[in-house]
């Protein structure tokens, strides 16, 4: 009992750049739980993270930028594992990640802004609740209908993208995704996720996973690696803007959730190929839609405290 | 005339430094390492004087001990179309990041409201002017705002009776610092009353600094922030790839 004691007293750590000091096995849980999610859905696991890191009060703009940092370890061990079954479309990552890296850069500028208007806080909120429900709301109730058909034994047959898609310019071929499409729409999906990532501090895989099965029409098999393979230079990306500008990378915390993160990704990842992937699809979508309920409810009810403080002067 | 001359004498030579504090600490330098997990501070002290007693009013003994101050920006939210959104802000010049007041006894009975405004000992007098805009109203709220939510976090504290005095002649109090203190100088205030009204103080500064990895780490991320973020991502890269390979070694292995 008196070893426990001590033992849990020994594992406080203190964060150098955040100025706080947290339990380090708090920590360590954290990452793995938030890696084994990682692993199974492909997603960076940052819409979880970050809020996660608030509530254990990390100053936000120090979780934001460091979750940034664990996104890049815990992505890397997914996509080595997604290698190694040839599960990545590498083509179709590149082209993404051009996407990607100019949306980013706009990311920052539009962040800057909204940060001079004093209101980031609030449209970061806005834009988690609308992307969050609108996304899950339509993963949810497709992912169903699919474990329906599945569940009837009707042959569910290849999805039929014939739509504005497919009369576009600039057509590439695909091959791991056996897809011969324009290079705009992923061009388009990278830039939107670039945004999103730089203004949310999220990696954006659970925007960019569903747009890759419902709007390239790609293999959900393939869409998880390719999509942890942009989101590594994406928020590497915006890792080093953070570092450079604001200051607010710990790396002390980066490490401890990083270790915890690498290995909850690599079981995650055994995890997601034992799944059917309608199961994985209704599951993400409901802890997308969980995240997003909870939100929109700190918006909408009154706050315990209605008044919060930061540093002065918008540095 | 000389009556006069005599009592100005006597005001001059009087209660002013006929008893002083001698200080002890149980530490002057807090090392912030990487597991730092707040600290406790043993102040202990005797009063020094020259002639007897004094019996009445009985000694006092306040303690204020002040970290590091800067400005503070304060948000307020309000509802703006159904939801809760920050409407108006409010830049509190100066407040310190930690601030804690122990005493021998009710803090109003113990200093008199003016020498609290001259020494600015309590925890309402110590944030400095605030620079509203014309458009917010009880600018005042803001400052109040401030101290509520530090006092919520242990920042700011108000320990009454928190200092013995024995004899009127030794005194001791322990203080804890919590674990998210900010690097600096913390000025530490001590203040001997009688009847309210201070008859000495005495001020020295405690250094607390991060040291080891956390002042390394930290010296870096601000000096070579482009280098900090390498580092960063290498550290990722490495333990990503790592944690892959060990896994694949294993299911070989297996």
């Amino acid at each position: 009992m008196l070893h426990c004691d001590t033992l849990k007293e020994d594992m406080q750590i203190y964060l150098p750049i955040a100025e706080v000091s947290v339990n380090a096995f708090l920590l360590l849980g954290l990452g793995g739980i938030v890696g084994i999610l990682s692993g199974m859905f492909g997603v960076g696991g940052g819409f979880l993270m970050t809020p996660l890191l608030f509530f254990i009060g990390i100053p936000p703009a120090v979780a934001v930028a460091t979750e940034a940092n664990q996104i890049v370890a815990s992505s890397f061990s997914g996509v080595l594992a997604h290698l190694r079954r040839k599960t990545v479309d590498l083509k179709m990552g590149v082209v993404l990640l051009i996407g990607g890296l100019v949306g980013a850069a706009l990311g920052v500028l539009l962040f800057n802004y909204l940060k001079s208007l004093g209101q980031v806080d609030l449209l970061v909120k806005l834009c988690y609740v609308v992307f969050l429900g609108v996304i899950g709301g339509l993963m949810f109730i497709e992912s169903l209908n699919a474990i329906r058909r599945a569940k009837r034994n009707a042959p569910t047959g290849k999805r039929k993208n014939h739509n504005w898609i497919h009369g576009l310019p600039f057509k590439m071929r695909f091959r791991v995704s056996g897809l011969y499409i324009s290079v705009i729409p992923p061009l388009l999906v990278g830039l939107c996720v670039g945004v999103l990532a730089a203004i949310m501090g999220v990696g954006g895989g659970f925007i960019m996973v569903p747009a890759m099965i419902y709007l390239l029409g790609m293999p959900t098999k393939v869409v998880v690696g390719t999509s942890l393979f942009q989101i590594i230079f994406v928020t590497a990306f915006t890792t080093l803007l953070h570092a450079t500008t604001n200051y607010t990378v710990d790396m002390a915390l980066a490490v401890l959730l990083l270790i915890g993160g690498v290995i909850g990704a690599q079981i995650g990842t055994r995890i997601g190929t034992r799944l059917k992937a309608e199961q994985l699809r209704v599951l993400l979508a409901l802890m997308v839609l969980v995240v997003c309920g909870k939100l929109a409810l700190d918006l909408l009810l009154m706050p315990t405290e209605l008044y919060s403080l930061g540093a002065a002067g918008g540095h | 005339m000389m009556a006069r001359l005599f009592a100005l004498i006597l005001f001059l030579a009087s209660p002013l430094m006929a008893e002083e504090v001698v200080l002890g600490m149980s530490q002057n330098r807090i090392a912030i390492t990487a597991n730092f997990d707040g600290s406790e501070i043993l102040l202990f002290g005797a009063v020094k004087r020259e002639e007897q007693i004094q019996s009445s009013p009985p000694l006092e003994v306040v303690v204020a001990i002040s970290g590091p101050s800067q400005p503070v920006t304060v948000r307020k939210k309000s509802k703006k179309l159904g939801i809760w959104v920050n409407t108006e802000s409010v830049d509190v010049d100066l407040a310190p990041s930690f601030y804690a007041v122990a005493t021998s006894g009710p803090f109003d009975e113990i200093m008199s409201h003016v020498e609290d405004l001259r020494h600015k000992v309590s925890i309402s007098r110590l944030i400095r002017s605030v620079g509203a805009p014309m458009d917010v109203q009880n600018a005042q709220r803001f400052s109040d705002a401030v101290v509520r939510i530090r006092t919520d976090n242990g920042l700011y504290q108000m320990l009454e009776g928190a200092v013995d005095v024995d004899q009127q002649t030794l005194f001791r109090t322990s203080i804890k610092l919590p674990a998210n203190l900010t690097e600096g100088d913390y000025s530490t205030r001590i203040f001997l009353t009688r009847g309210g009204e201070v008859v000495s103080h005495y001020e020295t500064t405690i250094d607390v600094r991060k040291v080891g990895l956390e002042r390394w780490l930290f010296n870096l991320s601000r000096q070579q922030p482009l280098a900090y973020g390498f580092l960063s991502l290498a550290i990722a890269i490495i333990a990503g790839w790592g944690a892959s390979a060990a896994f694949q070694f294993i299911r070989q292995g297996g």
